[in-house]
């Protein structure tokens, strides 16, 4: 046995210290309470109106499972809202009064009929007894021996370097397809460049400088969009938003001069947070609004970073018109898109 | 073969020659489980696992797993010619045009939030009564694993529909992959097949929904349960229960009876809330576009404290090093935080036994005041949570309660910090003033109400002594003290090897247990029974026969017959 059982305040153990008083040092455990009976031990007729509640209990399971085989062949979704929502409720409720009937009945029975007397069981500590342990120690070293393992060095490092080397097979096809192409480098170019008309999403028709007022805001993709090989992974990255702000209070970046058509300027739409659609157009204060966490953008400057978990402005989109009058970028962005990574800047 | 010699009847008589069914059933059938409510979470987490398992074949039988695109011409009016994936559609369809389908798959998600719910509940039970002690430490490893896998399980399952909602959700799974210093394109890449969103996540996170988490969770469960009856449950404390019994009520017919009929309550208040609100109503939000977003948008309730992590950490913290860019903005919430939460929960029960130095075995649980310290990190660690929980609902608090959004996200920032040393401090307090009055009950008994008064004008009120089950609740405990360690130097003043590990360790035992209220030992009762019996009292009144003429503390509190007391069940 442990060590516990020198130890004057363990509430198992049969010593008792006595203070110099002739006190007990500790009170001791008086056993287990009386027991009660309960109405439908001593009463026949609580006893009786047990059973019946019982039986009741378990008539209103088989009630319910009955509705719900009634409400599963009457009542036909048939595509609208309220007949969607009938079903889905008889069907639910036929279900919760079967299974509730079931399981109110059997807790019932159990509380109101079945025997109530508590009944004690003896633990017995976890641990094997030393004598085990020393024949599983024997036992383990006669396999040993018996293995010869500690003497075939040679042996021991052959079987080492194969089993370690045989999950190769599975994990090296496995590694060398899983990632598809493994070309991460496509995760800093999007497909704009020069030339390349904005167009509304989701029709694809071409945006001209005139479509947009001031205080307007288009969701923008590249034209030829749903003709590339991926579409969907083209747009997570290549979507833009498009606003018109009165020129005069656009603050632009010396190095950005240019980028912008007559207040008409587009950014990224993909969060350099965690990469959420920002979404938010504040009109009044040109605040940009990611709806998932927060981060807050100043369209008028540059996307700038006013609040938030991001970091960085959102990556700006040159832009200009071509000889037709439509919007057309002046190239790729100058930055990768979207969350932040490791390599982004090299 | 005869059988007519034998107490098993033919068909059992067949299984026992063959499997040994006889000693199970003589083992198990009328093996002792302890009863209380508290112990009812755990069943909880179980039957709901098994309604999520019920409810999930249901819905594999009509769910595509693909993310091939496909033109809508269903039943629901709102989203006919929409191009979408098949997987979105067939969600569509199992909705509404799979007759009962909408029902399970709504208590299939009320089923994975209860899940969750129940896991966390009973691991705050087990935490808090301090049931992962020896010899349960590694069952609560199991347990914590389990409570990863679930939300493996319901992260993967909620993806699976192909909606707005649930595609950003994994849009910010890519942005927190991305994060990761070097590995974090590669691990992108290796998640999507490629580029966000790709073809192959949907097919990917199926199998990994339907086959992979469940049949880990299933493996875990068996093991947890095997624990569970290997060490037999544990008790609260009480008359007649210690360390080396286990009281209650046999498996067969009891429990087979009240765990057996609580699968189908949990089962039927499931089918209600199915029956009557509803989840995640993917045809509102329509298929996954990546450039759509809605307002307002949450995560099931057991992401909301990473989504709140995200939320409150600044922007400022991402920085570049040598050209390399670390959004510490998302590594820290993302991985720091919810790491540092999970490694101290998994590593607590080890933490507790390296303070206490305590080598026994514990079956009869604390009660959580009598453990100061363990109890209030319990709350500060929620406190913790619940505020990750509501700052992931800003936007939400925002627009209810008319706020800015940057006040209530600054107020978070600070309470993150400040909330949980509050939390701890007024908990640890709360946790010894209620130890300090149950010390008062023991040696004062129960406050009766009624005034005595006597001749010489003073006035008592008369206290009921506790009867010795009411006692026992209250001076069972044992309060640890802080571990002794012998002295830095030897007698020839040589400092002595591996002091200073022992110095850490009485330093973290003394953070547990320098606070602590001892319980009441005989002497004090005895002591505060006599103590005032000096102060010489006038004789009773006629009318207040019932009160004994000894005065109890110190001449404060008269004691009324044991016989008005009623037992006092209670556990907490």
């Amino acid at each position: 046995m442990s060590a516990h059982d020198s130890t004057p305040h363990d509430s198992g153990k049969d010593v008792v210290v006595h203070t110099p008083d002739g006190l007990p040092d500790r009170f001791s455990n008086p056993g287990h309470p009386e027991h009660h009976l309960r109405r439908s031990d001593q009463d026949p007729r609580a006893n009786k109106r047990a059973e019946l509640q019982v039986v009741g209990l378990f008539l209103i399971s088989v009630i319910g499972t009955i509705g719900f085989l009634v409400a599963y062949f009457t009542v036909t979704p048939a595509g609208t809202p309220s007949s969607i929502r009938n079903s889905n409720l008889l069907l639910g409720l036929g279900m919760f009064f079967g299974l509730m009937g079931i399981g109110l009945a059997a807790v019932h029975w159990a509380k109101s009929l079945m025997n109530d007397h508590e009944k004690s069981e003896e633990r017995h500590e976890l641990r094997s007894p030393e004598p085990v342990r020393v024949q599983a120690v024997d036992v383990i070293k006669e396999g040993v021996a018996d293995s010869a393992i500690g003497r075939r060095g040679v042996l021991k490092g052959a079987m080492i370097s194969a089993l370690a080397l045989f999950p190769l097979s599975i994990v090296v096809p496995l590694i060398g397809n899983v990632g598809g192409n493994w070309n991460v480098s496509t995760l800093k170019h999007t497909m704009w460049k020069k030339g390349t008309r904005l167009t509304i999403d989701p029709t694809g028709r071409p945006v001209k400088a005139s479509d947009l007022t001031i205080g307007s805001v288009f969701h923008i993709i590249p034209e030829g969009l749903d003709t590339t090989a991926q579409p969907l992974e083209e747009k997570a990255k290549a979507i833009v938003l498009l606003i018109r702000l009165d020129p005069r209070d656009l603050k632009i970046a010396p190095d950005r001069v240019g980028w912008s058509y007559d207040g008409i300027i587009a950014y990224s739409k993909i969060c350099t947070h965690v990469g959420c659609p920002v979404a938010l157009y504040e009109q009044q204060t040109h605040h940009l609004l990611c709806p998932c966490h927060q981060s807050t953008f100043d369209v008028a400057d540059g996307a700038k970073v006013v609040f938030g978990p991001a970091k960085r402005p959102l990556p700006q989109l040159p832009i200009t018109v071509d000889s037709e009058g439509y919007l057309v970028a002046q190239s790729d962005f100058h930055e990768p898109v979207g969350p932040s990574f490791w390599e982004r800047l090299k | 073969m005869t059988t007519t010699d034998s107490a098993f009847p033919g068909p059992v008589d067949y299984l026992d020659q063959r499997t040994g069914l006889g000693s199970a059933i003589k083992t198990f059938a009328r093996k002792i489980f302890p009863d209380h409510w508290s112990f009812l979470l755990g069943e909880i987490a179980l039957y709901s696992f098994v309604v999520i398992l019920i409810s999930g074949v249901f819905l594999t039988m009509f769910f595509v797993p693909s993310m091939n695109e496909t033109v809508y011409h269903g039943a629901w009016a709102s989203m006919q010619g929409v191009t979408m994936s098949e997987a979105f559609k067939s969600t569509l369809d199992l909705s509404f045009e799979v007759r009962g389908g909408l029902l399970m798959r709504q208590i299939h998600h009320w089923a994975a939030l209860i899940f969750m719910a129940a896991i966390v509940t009973h691991m705050m039970r087990v935490f808090f009564t301090g049931a992962f002690r020896k010899p349960r430490e590694v069952n609560w490893v199991v347990g914590f694993v389990l409570m990863i896998l679930g939300l493996a399980a319901g992260f993967s399952g909620y993806s699976l529909p192909d909606d707005v909602l649930s595609g950003n959700g994994l849009r910010i799974t890519d942005g927190v992959v991305l994060s990761l210093p070097i590995i974090g394109s590669y691990l992108s890449y290796f998640i999507f097949g490629g580029q966000f969103p790709g073809t192959q996540l949907i097919p990917r996170l199926f199998t990994v929904h339907v086959l992979l988490v469940p049949g880990l969770i299933l493996a875990l469960i068996g093991l947890h349960l095997f624990f569970v009856v290997l060490h037999k449950h544990t008790q609260y404390p009480g008359s007649g229960r210690t360390d080396k019994n286990v009281v209650g009520f046999p498996l067969f017919p009891i429990y087979v009876a009240k765990a057996g009929g609580f699968f189908f309550i949990v089962f039927g208040v499931i089918a209600l809330m199915a029956a009557l609100f509803t989840i995640n109503p993917v045809w509102n939000y329509g298929p996954f576009d990546p450039s759509l977003v809605s307002a307002g948008a949450q995560p099931d309730w057991y992401m909301l404290f990473l989504e709140g992590a995200l939320r409150l950490t600044p922007g400022q913290l991402e920085v570049v090093v040598a050209g390399f860019t670390i959004p510490l903005n998302v590594i820290i919430p993302a991985m720091v935080v919810p790491g540092i939460l999970f490694t101290a929960l998994a590593a607590y029960p080890f933490i507790e036994a390296y303070a206490t130095g305590d080598k026994r075995e514990h079956h009869v649980l604390d009660r959580p005041r009598n453990v100061p310290v363990r109890t209030s990190f319990g709350v500060a660690l929620l406190t913790a949570f619940m505020i990750l929980i509501l700052a992931g609902s800003n936007d939400i608090i925002a627009t209810q309660f008319q706020l800015s959004i940057n006040d209530i996200t600054s107020v978070f920032r600070v309470l993150l910090f400040v909330g949980p040393v509050f939390a701890f401090w007024i908990t640890k307090r709360t946790c010894l003033a209620l130890q300090r009055k149950d010390r008062e009950l023991v040696l004062h008994g129960h406050e009766t109400g009624s005034i005595v008064r006597f001749a010489s004008g003073e006035y008592i009120e008369v206290h009921t002594p506790l009867n010795e089950h009411e006692r026992w609740l209250r001076v069972s405990y044992e309060a640890h003290r802080p571990i002794e360690i012998a002295p830095a130097e030897d007698s020839r003043g040589v400092i002595r090897q591996g002091y200073r590990r022992d110095r850490l360790r009485q330093r973290v035992s003394q953070l547990f247990y320098e606070d602590r209220v001892e319980p009441v030992t005989p002497t004090e009762l005895a002591a505060a029974q006599s103590h005032g019996a000096h102060d010489a009292i006038a004789p009773p009144r006629e009318d207040l026969d019932h009160v004994e003429s000894q005065p109890v503390g110190g001449g404060q509190h008269f004691v009324a017959p044991i016989s008005q007391v009623t037992p006092d069940e209670r556990n907490l």
